[in-house]
């Protein structure tokens, strides 16, 4: 008998090992619910996946009685917008201001504390001074995103960057690059893989934030439906919101991988090496 | 020319004196090996040369002229490791000192330009054994194949002074004679100056002309760092080829 470190499924194997958890908590639902609804048919807490699907089609096929818009899709849209911008502008303040601190001593001096003690600031906690200061609508919600991901993208990258091995800086100067060049050229491509993957890390904490501040203070918004309907205790429109969500996190998730594997085609060749 | 005066140089960090009293006289051409026991700044001398850091007090010129104190172009370097850039193949490792030189702020070059590059890389390639493997990665390399592709970066500015910190002491016995053979055809060729940091005695002998050894001459017992290393021997090799010939049927 091997040990069982050294025992490998195979692909078929690690297909069926896969799903099983997914099945085991689908089957664990379908039989809660069923329990529940035969001893309530009204029960609201569990409801069937027709109810489900009926609710979906409300949402996301019908237009909406008042506005004549899909709500799923308006949702969705709003959400996303926000979440982009929030993530685009922290991504680009962590490429600025991260490499910088990595890169350039006086920058590092400069920043390095005073974005130690900022990372700290717990984003909830100044969300109410966003909503006084730029308001209810879009820009305190993208605003919040930012606070939230901005310092962790800029510290991780400042760290990567000066992790960077020091021959390598000391080559690019003995081949007659000056500063920029070195930006460009060698720091750059080789750090921003490392900022899609802690992109990819962020994506969790950037949901929080977006529906935290859309529960509290929104007119549309995946977050906001939600905690809207929360009043009916409609779990057959939150549920499926939830599973879109989740889905929509895991494809972005995906898209950044794909994004990885595709334009640094040197990061797997670093891999097969022995 | 790239004539290496080194006056009076002496290396203090805080507790530790490394190097004292160095002075030495390097002309134009010159294959130095610089051998000693681990931690006597033979390391350190290589990165003051580099101009990575900077002599506590006494001074080295480069032809006449107080050294640049931060790395350039005139002195190309090889380092046991991470010497290549994992990010760009082994063409575009060698283009880049081209295209730092060329266009200065994108760091790129495009079109005829590229292409003289491109051609003149794939040479200094060819010259190394590098010619069937220019599309690949750094990390698809071998130990020994990575060495070359730094020393062909190195050489595509033709460097008065090349340093070279270790630069084969990853490498197994069989590659490393071949990168012997490699290296004395490219510094006859170049007629650049060598700094070659090795720990490997015979090493130093089997390539350089003059063979500088680091050591302390006084050792305090209870305070290992009062005194700092010196060059205690300057060996020039003028019987080089005389010493070369007698070795090669031994080993």
């Amino acid at each position: 008998m091997r040990r069982i470190i050294n025992r490998r499924p195979g692909r078929g194997g690690a297909l069926f090992w896969g799903a099983l958890p997914f099945l085991v908590a689908c089957a664990g639902y379908g039989v809660a619910s069923a329990l529940r609804l035969a001893e309530n048919p009204n029960d609201k807490l569990l409801p069937p996946l027709s109810a489900m699907v009926a609710a979906v089609a409300r949402v996301a096929f019908t237009p909406d009685a008042r506005t004549g818009d899909y709500l799923m899709w308006a949702d969705t849209l709003a959400s996303l917008h926000r979440l982009g911008l929030g993530l685009g502008v922290a991504t680009a303040l962590a490429l600025v201001i991260g490499i910088g601190m990595g890169l350039i001593p006086y920058v590092r001096a400069g920043l390095s504390p005073f974005v130690a003690m900022l990372s700290m600031v717990p984003p909830m906690a100044v969300l109410p001074v966003l909503f006084i200061v730029f308001g209810l609508d879009e820009l305190s919600k993208v605003v919040l995103i930012v606070v939230g991901v901005a310092p962790f993208l800029v510290r991780d990258l400042a760290m990567r960057t000066v992790e960077m091995p020091r021959e390598q800086l000391i080559k690019a100067q003995t081949l007659g690059a000056n500063t920029w060049q070195i930006v460009l050229r060698v720091v750059l491509p080789q750090m921003l893989p490392r900022l899609a993957d802690a992109l990819r890390l962020s994506l969790g904490p950037a949901w929080l934030f977006l529906i935290s501040a859309e529960a509290i203070a929104a007119t549309e918004g995946l977050g906001y439906r939600i905690f809207l309907v929360r009043r009916y205790m409609a779990m057959d429109v939150i549920l499926p919101y939830v599973a879109w969500i989740t889905l929509l996190a895991f494809a972005s998730d995906l898209l950044l991988r794909w994004f990885n594997a595709r334009c640094f085609p040197w990061l797997r060749a670093g891999k097969a090496s022995p | 020319m790239s004539n290496v005066t080194v006056r009076d140089l002496w290396m203090e960090y805080p507790n530790q004196v490394v190097l004292e009293r160095v002075n030495l006289e390097i002309p134009s051409g010159e294959f130095c090996a610089l051998v000693g026991p681990s931690g006597c700044g033979k390391t350190t001398f290589l990165r003051l040369l580099l101009g990575e850091e900077r002599p506590t007090r006494g001074r080295i010129l480069l032809d006449g002229e107080p050294l640049v104190a931060e790395p350039g172009p005139d002195r190309g370097v090889v380092f046991q490791r991470y010497s290549v850039f994992p990010h760009l193949t082994v063409l575009e490792n060698v283009i880049l000192g081209r295209e730092f030189q060329q266009s200065r702020f994108l760091g790129r070059l495009f079109g005829a330009r590229r292409r003289a590059a491109l051609e003149e890389a794939r040479g200094v390639l060819e010259a190394v054994g590098l010619g069937n493997h220019l599309g690949k990665y750094p990390a698809e390399l071998s130990g020994g194949m990575q060495q070359r592709l730094a020393i062909a970066q190195a050489l595509i500015l033709k460097p008065k002074i090349l340093l070279l910190d270790e630069p084969f002491g990853a490498l197994d016995p069989g590659t490393k004679a071949q990168m012997y053979e490699l290296l004395l055809r490219l510094w006859s060729e170049e007629k650049m100056t060598v700094f070659m940091v090795t720990h490997d005695l015979k090493e130093g002998f089997t390539l350089a002309t003059r063979v500088l050894a680091f050591d302390k001459v006084r050792v305090d017992p209870t305070d290992p760092g009062a005194y700092g290393a010196r060059i205690t021997y300057d060996l020039p090799l003028t019987l080089k080829k005389a010493a070369m010939g007698a070795l090669a049927p031994v080993g």
